[in-house]
């Protein structure tokens, strides 16, 4: 770690390339933590989105209109909206009508940031959902169902398990959307990364290769995404479909 | 931001995926046109109960919310229309760009395709906020050629951030396209005695126009509602009226209305976007 920091250091006296997060403990601890709350943005909005897009994707298919009208209402104002008026919206318009808890909100923006993008990406989880479900072909529901499948059984053991597969893509696009939305939190001053790295080049004037740094993290990032899924798709492969 | 582009390589893996026209179906079964008028409805009824709400907290006040909203409206209107030229300069930029690079990506030579395939990937997976931040920041605010000066005002720089994703992802489009057309198209070509150029240009392109309108104006759907960013790094566009507005009249009951305005603003241009786009999505994919 020393020697790292230490070439780091004389990186800069001999080339002016400027990279604090290496040789200043100050600024690495800011950076990782401007990196640990992405994740955690990601993970708190992907897990609370799935749930939330599984169950408007539910309510897109019942039986009652208003119900159904209400859930595609949803999905369509959060598609069609631009997510950082969303943002704004939540943060500064509902933000305040919120009780205070001795002296301090209720609720800081890091926990707005994960209301509004989760509301965001569950309506477009709900989308791929509803795809999915309607991907698997009806022979094969019929055929659990001459074999003596319950409702529920079918859509336990038959549906779900191969909408699930069928959606995988169109998911990790969704997921990496996601964590390139989490940057929009910089407008609220959530400590994310992209707000982290704007405080360090703004001390240390070393915007380009932070810039450069903040590129290869969020591309690093989307890059083991892609990876991850990629092999996850590969294990949940249904045998006898594609090559 | 595509929700509906697959990247290519995930369509060996799975026979069974998602195709844009699945989309398209699930939104017919439910509601179609009618539906429209139905949400926008639903969406002035909102902003209407929540001014409704704002007058009874406001009685004291000499003016009203809706007055507030009506005296702001023209001042907003600019702003919005500055987004929308935003929008319609970095379409344009970036579909241009995006053309060559989608060439590039389908070139014959293999230093040129890996390339381009790095630029791609780039631009793809980079977030909007931060190429339009490295934009802002790493270009310079004037340039000089020979004796002229031409200068780069903030929102050129941020129309030019925001061309970058829309270059790469058009890019995509172009081979996606392109990749679509059945290579007999090429052979036959080729037995007339066209060349490569001839062939793309007068045989494959027309024929991709079809596939990449649908997935060119979502992007353009996305790209419009993306504008809002560069209100982020300096832009005086709508949010950033917005925002002034807001710390002008000082008045907490006017936040919720004023933010439904604006919202209601892009649904009622994007919105209609979205539809249309389904609705060609349905009728080529039906041929």
């Amino acid at each position: 770690m020393d020697d790292i920091a230490a070439w780091f250091r004389w990186l800069h006296q001999t080339s002016g390339i400027k990279l604090t997060i290496f040789y200043d403990s100050y600024d690495r601890s800011r950076f990782l933590e401007g990196f640990a709350t992405t994740l955690k943005l990601s993970a708190y909005c992907l897990i609370l989105s799935l749930l939330l897009g599984a169950f408007t994707a539910w309510l897109c298919g019942s039986k009652i209109a208003a119900v159904r009208r209400a859930a595609n209402g949803f999905v369509q104002l959060f598609r069609n909206t631009p997510p950082l008026v969303q943002l704004y919206f939540f943060y500064f318009a509902l933000g305040p009508l919120l009780p205070k808890v001795g002296g301090m909100p209720l609720l800081g923006s890091l926990g707005w940031a994960v209301i509004s993008l989760t509301l965001l990406e569950a309506a477009f989880a709900a989308e791929i959902f509803r795809a999915g479900i309607e991907a698997v072909p009806r022979a094969m529901i019929e055929a659990a169902e001459s074999l003596g499948y319950s409702r529920a059984q079918v859509f336990r053991l038959v549906v779900l398990p191969l909408a699930l597969r069928v959606t995988m893509p169109a998911m990790t696009n969704n997921l990496v959307n996601l964590v390139k939305t989490t940057t929009l939190a910089y407008a609220i001053a959530v400590p994310e990364l992209l707000y982290m790295s704007a405080q360090i080049w703004s001390e240390q004037v070393n915007v380009p290769e932070m810039m450069v740094v903040l590129l290869i993290s969020y591309v690093a990032i989307v890059g083991i995404i892609n990876q991850v899924m990629q092999w996850l798709e590969a294990r949940l492969r249904v045998p006898g479909f594609g090559q | 931001m595509s929700k509906y582009y697959v990247p290519a390589r995930f369509d060996v893996v799975l026979a069974l995926r998602l195709r844009p026209e699945q989309y398209a179906r699930a939104d017919r079964s439910s509601g179609g046109s009618l539906f429209t008028a139905r949400t926008g409805f639903a969406l002035l009824a909102v902003l209407l109960a929540s001014v409704a709400v704002a007058q009874v907290q406001a009685r004291d006040l000499s003016v009203s919310v809706i007055e507030l909203l009506i005296k702001w409206t023209p001042l907003l209107a600019k702003g919005f229309l500055f987004n929308l030229l935003i929008s319609v300069m970095a379409m344009a930029l970036g579909t241009a760009a995006g053309l060559l690079l989608g060439f590039a990506r389908i070139s014959l030579l293999a230093p040129v395709r890996g390339t381009s395939w790095v630029v791609v990937q780039f631009f793809r997976n980079a977030p909007w906020l931060v190429l339009l931040f490295f934009v802002m920041f790493l270009m310079p605010f004037e340039l000089h050629f020979g004796g002229v000066t031409v200068p780069f005002p903030d929102w050129i720089k941020a129309t030019l951030g925001l061309a970058l994703p829309i270059m790469a992802n058009f890019a995509e489009i172009v081979r996606g396209a392109v990749q679509s057309i059945p290579t007999a198209q090429w052979d036959a070509a080729r037995s007339l005695a066209f060349s490569r150029r001839q062939t793309l240009w007068k045989i494959i392109l027309p024929q991709c126009v079809k596939r990449m309108l649908p997935p060119w104006m979502n992007w353009y759907a996305i790209l419009t509602m993306a504008t809002t960013l560069a209100s982020i790094v300096g832009v005086s566009e709508v949010m950033t009226i917005t925002g002034r507005i807001t710390a002008a009249e000082a008045r907490t009951d006017l936040l919720i209305p004023i933010y439904s305005y604006v919202l209601l603003w892009f649904f009622l241009y994007c919105y209609p976007i979205a539809l249309w786009t389904k609705r060609l999505e349905l009728r080529y994919a039906e041929r």
